[in-house]
């Protein structure tokens, strides 16, 4: 299970990202996992609820978009229909996943403190 | 105005982050990539499930190589146990093992920090090929950067024909396809290679596959032809002669 591993990616790069505005609590934290990133989103959620208290995100809820796998021609950028061949059905060539195979945290959202 | 200590009260921001979950692990490949072309390495990672003949392909690999000056070594990741590294050191490969414990797959620090213990590593050398043979598992491994200068899943006939449409996510990541274990094929009327192809072609981008058998060695010289074709220049010269041999 993958997925523990990377919610502790997701805590690190989140407290990259707030460091130079301390929150009084991050209250969101939305992650796009693509179709065909090999991670699965029950699991993901599952260890963000695991692992999130730990890490000081007690207050933080997880929102997860899934982002559908999109096969573009490299050349032409025809897109592919699913279930396709992985072939350019207009010149015959080469095609490359133009969206859906990586895991990305987009957003967060937090209470700050006006001092 | 907060009526304890006098702060402001709170009020919601957000930033818009859009980072990868991976970028630790992709720096760190980076890193590992830079070492490998610099010392021109040809890196494989060599995945599949468990029982697909990774090791097997390995072994194969060593006795075709072996009179033909190949230098080739090799990291052997499992939970458990350094069995396959000490297969792969009988069968004359220089081979380290990297136990996971409970970990599914490989990551490039844990590459990273092998080469750093491993006697051969340092005797790496140009043309020679060092395969990470990845923890026997067709999903995790897929998405962890190690390095490497290719992909290559083996998939045994014996796994049944829709396994590429089953594990698209490790398919994808593939830059060649082994399939073994085809000496079996009298033994299993329902396997065609060409619905395996076919699959490989809804999953795989420029799907390429070579049918291989470990025991007789069939399909042996093909992958070495093909990794010569992704070595580095001075082992891609010697392809012409069929046979990969570093200058």
């Amino acid at each position: 299970m993958h997925e523990a591993s990377l919610v502790q990616a997701l805590f690190d790069r989140v407290d990259t990202a707030i460091c130079p505005h301390p929150p009084a609590a991050v209250r969101s934290l939305t992650v796009r996992i693509g179709e065909l990133a090999g991670v699965d989103a029950d699991l993901f959620r599952t260890a963000f609820e695991v692992c999130r208290d730990a890490r000081g995100y007690a207050a933080a809820k997880l929102q997860v978009t899934v982002e559908s796998a999109c096969w573009a021609c490299r050349d032409c950028r025809v897109a592919l229909g699913r279930g396709e061949p992985l072939q350019c059905p207009a010149c015959g060539g080469p095609v490359t996943l133009s969206s859906g195979g990586g895991l990305f945290v987009d957003r967060v959202e937090m209470e700050v403190i006006d001092v | 105005m907060c009526e304890v200590c006098g702060c402001g009260d709170p009020h919601r921001v957000h930033i818009d982050v859009g980072a990868s979950l991976l970028a630790a692990n992709d720096d760190a490949a980076h890193h590992l990539r830079e070492h490998f072309e610099a010392a021109a390495i040809t890196v494989v990672n060599l995945m599949g499930s468990p029982g697909a003949g990774k090791t097997a392909l390995l072994e194969a690999t060593a006795r075709h190589v072996a009179r033909r000056g190949l230098r080739l070594a090799a990291l052997s990741g499992d939970l458990a146990t350094s069995l396959d590294a000490e297969r792969l050191a009988r069968a004359g490969i220089p081979s380290r093992a990297i136990t996971t414990g409970s970990a599914c797959h490989l990551d490039a620090a844990m590459v990273h920090d092998v080469l750093h213990h491993a006697p051969f590593a340092s005797a790496l050398s140009s043309g020679d090929v060092l395969f990470i043979e990845n923890v026997g598992n067709l999903v995790c491994p897929a998405i962890y950067d190690l390095g490497q200068r290719a992909n290559v899943v083996v998939l045994s006939v014996t796994e049944g024909v829709d396994k590429p449409l089953k594990y698209p996510v490790m398919f994808r990541k593939a830059d060649l396809v082994v399939l073994s274990k085809i000496d079996l094929l009298p033994y299993l009327p329902d396997v065609s290679t060409e619905t395996i192809r076919s699959n490989l072609a809804r999953v795989m981008p420029s799907a390429q596959m070579i049918e291989v058998s470990a025991p007789t060695g069939a399909g042996i010289g093909e992958f070495l032809a093909w990794l010569s074709r992704i070595g580095p220049p001075r082992l891609r010269r010697s392809a012409s002669e069929g046979d990969v041999v570093p200058t």
